[in-house]
């Protein structure tokens, strides 16, 4: 390795510096996203943006080359009796489905994300993560979406973390790298807070809450802290980090308070699918549901939208 | 021997918040609105919620996700459950016949209203296992095909209940349709809400799945529209109103052809005003062509 190599390499910071955590300040933050009324046009917007944010996504073990063609048909036709809508940000699959999607894609401005590293558990020595994530990116994958070693960072093996990160990164080359912490594993907010500022050193792109196969997922408590800490990078190093909340979002009225609580954190620098994603698959029916009540004044029903 | 401040001493009384009934639940109007309900001497009875869209939209949802499953349920298991609705209401005989009279209507009169409520569900009790052998057929047809034809539920019903029939109105129009296999949502009575408040506590009590049937109280001027318009909705029945609420109801319920049932001027404490063809307003019928060999 040169030596500019060597400068560059990231440096894990030390973690027992990380602030903590008021929990019963975070909850009282929350309640107070909740309690913002977002009606008519600035609704609309919102639920716009928030459609133009979406992982649609599908990670199941009965996936089928069919089943994610079908997705990726969703993610091109959202609502076609409704012209104007803006597209999803991404389709997000399992390694062996990248081809596939790619494919379903083509000549579409939608991204192909690709779940790695031996998902959803991670338990999985590094060089077979490196391939997975080698072999995700080469199909054509141009987002990563890794977990951490849950095990590994509760037992305190922080330095095992942040290299295994730190060499996934690498490995993504060109495509993004989000980071799930899984945070309904590490149990305490404070841990979050530490997971967060560990794998932005390590060189997330994004950090996402959840695998969505352990409960709790995202709630906003977790996003919030969360949120924080990419605040408190950025001030620190001038890059901006992105989030992505995933699991158990599926309505719009709480995709619009996720989205009341980016911008009182972080802004409108945040207020793009470049820095702020919901990793979902019901979601995208709601809001199009909202969409349509909106414009026709009567409430829908699921019977007329595509099933995801 | 009894102090001076015993003597003295009265009950506080403890009166009951009427409420809505949502997905087995008993929530408050969202929307934190009220209107009072007075007797005829202008004395306040109650203040009852004045339901919005937005109740109606959560009831909705609570009615559509208890459908799959409330239609799924055997025939006999509904029958059951209504028995057992028919039940519970008669152990409450004298707590709904004073409830109806502070209403406005006399002893005898609220008396036998509750009596004929009772009957109603019984006798709609006993058809959850019959109205399909009376209304299904097997069809002659000229090629080799078994053909016949079956009942299946319309699915998610709206009704607007009877104004001036406050329990036995709504007793009549909410028993066929959940009979066979529809989820309700009602908008009880204005002028006589209470007994319909209290009678989802009688549903509350008798093994009705939550969501089956969702109870609203409110305006119907404000309420009908959506009533009418919900693309989630698959039948409204609406029970007097005039020819403007008519038109208004039909011409909106076209936006996804609901099936629309107008029950006007009917005297539904008459023996005549109960029949299984109320059962089959809110049915479909099945067609299905099965092939055999010649």
């Amino acid at each position: 390795m040169s030596v500019s190599a060597l400068e560059t390499r990231p440096i894990l910071p030390d973690l027992s510096k990380v602030p903590a955590v008021d929990e019963v300040g975070v909850d009282e933050r929350v309640a107070r996203f909740c309690s913002r009324s977002i009606k008519t046009t600035a609704k609309l917007e919102a639920l716009k943006l928030a459609l133009s944010m979406i992982d649609l996504t599908t990670l199941e073990g009965q996936d089928t080359p069919g089943k994610v063609r079908q997705l990726c048909q969703k993610a091109i036709h959202l609502h076609d009796a409704m012209p104007g809508l803006p597209q999803v940000a991404a389709v997000c699959v399992y390694p062996t489905m990248v081809g596939v999607a790619r494919k379903a894609l083509e000549g579409h401005d939608i991204n192909v994300a690709s779940v790695a590293t031996a998902f959803p558990s991670g338990m999985a020595p590094l060089n077979v993560k490196l391939e997975d994530t080698r072999m995700a990116v080469a199909e054509g994958a141009d987002e990563i979406d890794m977990v951490i070693s849950r095990g590994a960072f509760l037992a305190g093996e922080y330095g095992f973390v942040f290299d295994e990160i730190a060499a996934i990164e690498e490995a993504c080359g060109d495509a993004h790298l989000k980071v799930i912490l899984e945070t309904g594993e590490l149990g305490t907010l404070d841990r979050v807070r530490r997971a967060s500022v560990l794998s932005m050193h390590a060189g997330a792109d994004f950090i996402k809450t959840s695998t969505g196969k352990i409960q709790p997922a995202a709630t906003m408590q977790v996003t919030l802290v969360m949120l924080q800490a990419i605040r408190d990078y950025f001030r620190e190093t001038g890059r901006r980090v992105g989030m992505k909340p995933a699991g158990g979002i599926s309505n719009a009225k709480l995709a619009i308070h996720y989205l009341v609580m980016l911008k009182e954190t972080l802004g409108n620098a945040w207020m793009t699918p470049e820095r702020f994603r919901f990793g979902a698959s019901s979601l995208a029916n709601d809001l199009l549901m909202q969409l349509m009540k909106q414009s026709t004044g009567a409430y829908q029903s699921a019977d007329y939208f595509s099933k995801d | 021997m009894a102090t001076a401040a015993e003597k003295t001493r009265e009950r506080l009384s403890v009166a009951k918040t009427y409420k809505l009934y949502i997905g087995g639940k008993f929530p408050r109007t969202e929307s934190g609105r009220y209107f009072k309900l007075t007797d005829k001497n202008g004395v306040v009875v109650a203040n009852v919620c004045r339901g919005s869209r937005k109740d109606f939209r959560n009831a909705v949802v609570a009615a559509r996700k208890a459908q799959p499953g409330w239609a799924g349920a055997s025939a006999y298991l509904r029958g059951q459950i209504l028995y057992r609705i028919a039940e519970m209401l008669e152990g409450r005989r004298e707590q709904f016949t004073a409830e109806l009279n502070r209403q406005g209507i006399a002893v005898r009169a609220a008396e036998k209203e509750v009596d004929a409520s009772v009957d109603r569900l019984v006798y709609y009790a006993g058809w959850a296992d019959k109205y399909q052998q009376v209304f299904s057929a097997v069809n002659p047809v000229s090629s080799s095909h078994f053909n016949f034809s079956v009942l299946e539920p319309t699915g998610l019903v709206a009704i607007l209940a009877p104004e001036d029939s406050g329990l036995l109105g709504l007793v009549s129009n909410l028993a066929p349709a959940i009979v066979g296999g529809n989820t309700a949502v009602v908008l009880a009575s204005a002028s006589r809400p209470l007994s319909a408040i209290s009678f989802a506590e009688v549903l509350h009590a008798s093994d009705l799945p939550a969501g089956v049937v969702n109870l609203l109280t409110g305006y119907r001027d404000e309420l009908t529209e959506h009533f009418a318009s919900h693309m989630d909705v698959n039948a409204i029945v609406y029970c007097d109103g005039g020819k403007r609420a008519a038109r208004q109801i039909q011409s909106l319920a076209a936006g996804n052809i609901k099936r629309v049932v107008e029950r006007s001027g009917i005297e539904w404490s008459k023996p005549g005003a109960q029949h299984p063809y109320l059962i089959r307003d809110t049915q479909e019928v099945k067609t299905t062509w099965h092939p055999i060999g010649t």
